[in-house]
């Protein structure tokens, strides 16, 4: 789980240019971590490369904290 | 009545410099930016030089994330952009900004985010091709971000016209303003295609120049043992702006924009016409719009490509268009130092016709040791020359057979 989020953490950092300090279970990817639709997509699929797994555009559809990520990730994994 | 219409500021990303100061000192020395290519392995390639930008940051200009979702050609359009708005003293703001508009092209766009998106295709499959492929690579994309990175809500467009793209940008732009559509406008070009795709496809047409020993002195044109250009990438931004405007905001004025022409060859997908008729007419009609006779033109940056066919029909045009007095004008190319930016060449040639009105000097045509008989108008060769300049016009010649030049004048309250 801890490990899990790290590992997210590290990914929207890199892509959203956020500190760390701001990506919490809680914080909302678009509204708190200024994504837009094309950030969305860019970071599921730089997911599905590090977790080795397939995120449905349906599922995709349904996360919107990064919680929502680090739940669904630990789900299917 | 058309607006008259001034330049007052300029931005540069070159091999010769990333900033206005340094590449005109680099260009007046007869500096060459050229050398061999870092981007990627030439090894397999008969073409191993190009003119590249170096030093360039593009954190200097651009945010972190934002410069991710750029490509190399776009963030030289922002950077040239930003620093031509600086130079010119321009405040874009709520109360401007839908008088500020943009015209800024690329002849080709983003070459780097295409090869790398078509091997994530054929290596990875369609679902792994980046969301950012699409808005990385278009052309026009350089005028949509520099608006979104300045605020900038007037006319915005690209021409994308091969090697003329930068100077038909800066004629429309022109246009734009002389019509009164807007008050300011940034023109020019950005080009970043030192890529293989590019650099093979180029070579195909045995357009490049193969002199790989001797990177400085590749591009050599109207030399009789010119062999090819040498690509370059950069970007050349102005600010252009009626001059109404310019005087009430006390802008410093660089040079006026007096006359455009544009014409197709309508002969052959990358051969001039014979005897470089389309270009004598884009020259004939950019004199004829800005009202001033052959007499009065005492500078050409030419197109001068240092392909064999550019040197010589470029040359024969510039004879149809000002016969007796094409001996006594001068001539230079600047790409003998600079390499070809292709649709970025009209922008940057464009600030440097309008530096040798300011400074007073012309650059020079830098390695022509050995003139081609069948180019025998003076060159400026080798050296800077200190001189009267009051007007100068720049050609810029593209595949498909378009031919652009652009004429700017000694600016005279008159």
């Amino acid at each position: 789980m801890a490990d899990t989020l790290e590992r997210v953490k590290k990914i929207v950092v890199e892509r959203l240019n956020v500190d760390p300090s701001e990506v919490t279970m809680e914080a909302s990817i678009k509204d708190d971590l200024g994504a837009d639709s094309l950030d969305v997509v860019d970071l599921i699929m730089e997911l599905e490369d590090e977790f080795d797994m397939e995120i449905s555009d349906e599922e995709a559809e349904k996360i919107s904290t990064v919680g929502d990520v680090v739940d669904y990730i630990n789900k299917h994994k | 009545m058309k607006n008259r219409v001034v330049i007052t500021g300029l931005g540069v990303i070159s091999s010769l410099g990333n900033d206005i100061d340094t590449f005109w000192n680099n260009l007046i020395q007869g500096k060459s930016g050229i050398s061999h290519i870092t981007q990627f392995d030439t090894s397999d390639y008969a073409v191993k030089i190009a003119s590249e930008v170096k030093d360039f940051d593009p954190l200097n200009f651009i945010d972190k994330k934002e410069t991710r979702r750029m490509d190399r050609f776009a963030q030289f359009a922002v950077a040239a952009a930003k620093m031509a708005v600086s130079h010119a003293g321009l405040n874009i703001d709520d109360r401007n900004a839908e008088r500020v508009g943009v015209y800024i092209g690329s002849g080709i766009g983003g070459l780097a985010t295409l090869e790398k998106q078509h091997r994530v295709l054929m290596d990875r499959g369609p679902r792994r091709v980046s969301p950012f492929f699409v808005p990385m690579m278009i052309a026009n994309m350089a005028s949509g971000i520099v608006s979104i990175q300045l605020g900038a809500k007037g006319p915005n467009s690209a021409a994308i016209s091969a090697c003329s793209t930068g100077t038909h940008c800066v004629g429309d732009a022109f246009r734009i303003l002389q019509r009164g559509e807007a008050d300011v406008m940034l023109a020019g070009g950005a080009e970043a295609t030192i890529m293989p795709l590019a650099v093979a496809g180029f070579s195909a047409m045995t357009a490049l120049s193969t002199r790989n020993d001797e990177p400085e002195k590749a591009s050599r044109p109207f030399d009789k043992d010119r062999d090819g250009f040498v690509m370059g990438e950069g970007a050349g931004v102005l600010v252009l702006e009626t001059l109404d405007h310019a005087l009430k905001r006390g802008a410093n004025i660089i040079a006026e924009v007096v006359g455009y022409g544009m014409t197709a060859d309508a002969y052959h997908l990358t051969s001039p016409a014979p005897e470089g008729e389309g270009a004598k007419r884009a020259m004939e009609m950019a004199m004829r719009d800005a009202g001033l006779a052959p007499e009065e033109i005492d500078y050409i940056n030419a197109h001068g490509t240092s392909t064999e066919y550019n040197d010589k029909f470029e040359t024969m045009a510039i004879k149809g268009a000002f016969k007796d007095h094409a001996y006594k004008l001068a001539v230079s190319s600047t790409k003998s130092m600079l390499g070809h930016l292709l649709g970025a060449a009209g922008g940057v040639e464009t600030i440097i016709s309008a530096l040798a009105i300011k400074e007073q000097i012309l650059p020079p045509t830098i390695n022509l040791e050995n003139p081609d008989p069948e180019c025998d108008l003076d060159y400026v060769p080798n050296e800077a020359r200190k001189t009267r300049v009051r007007t100068a016009l720049s050609n810029s010649l593209g595949f498909g057979g378009h031919n652009a030049t652009i004429l700017l004048k000694e600016y005279e309250e008159k």
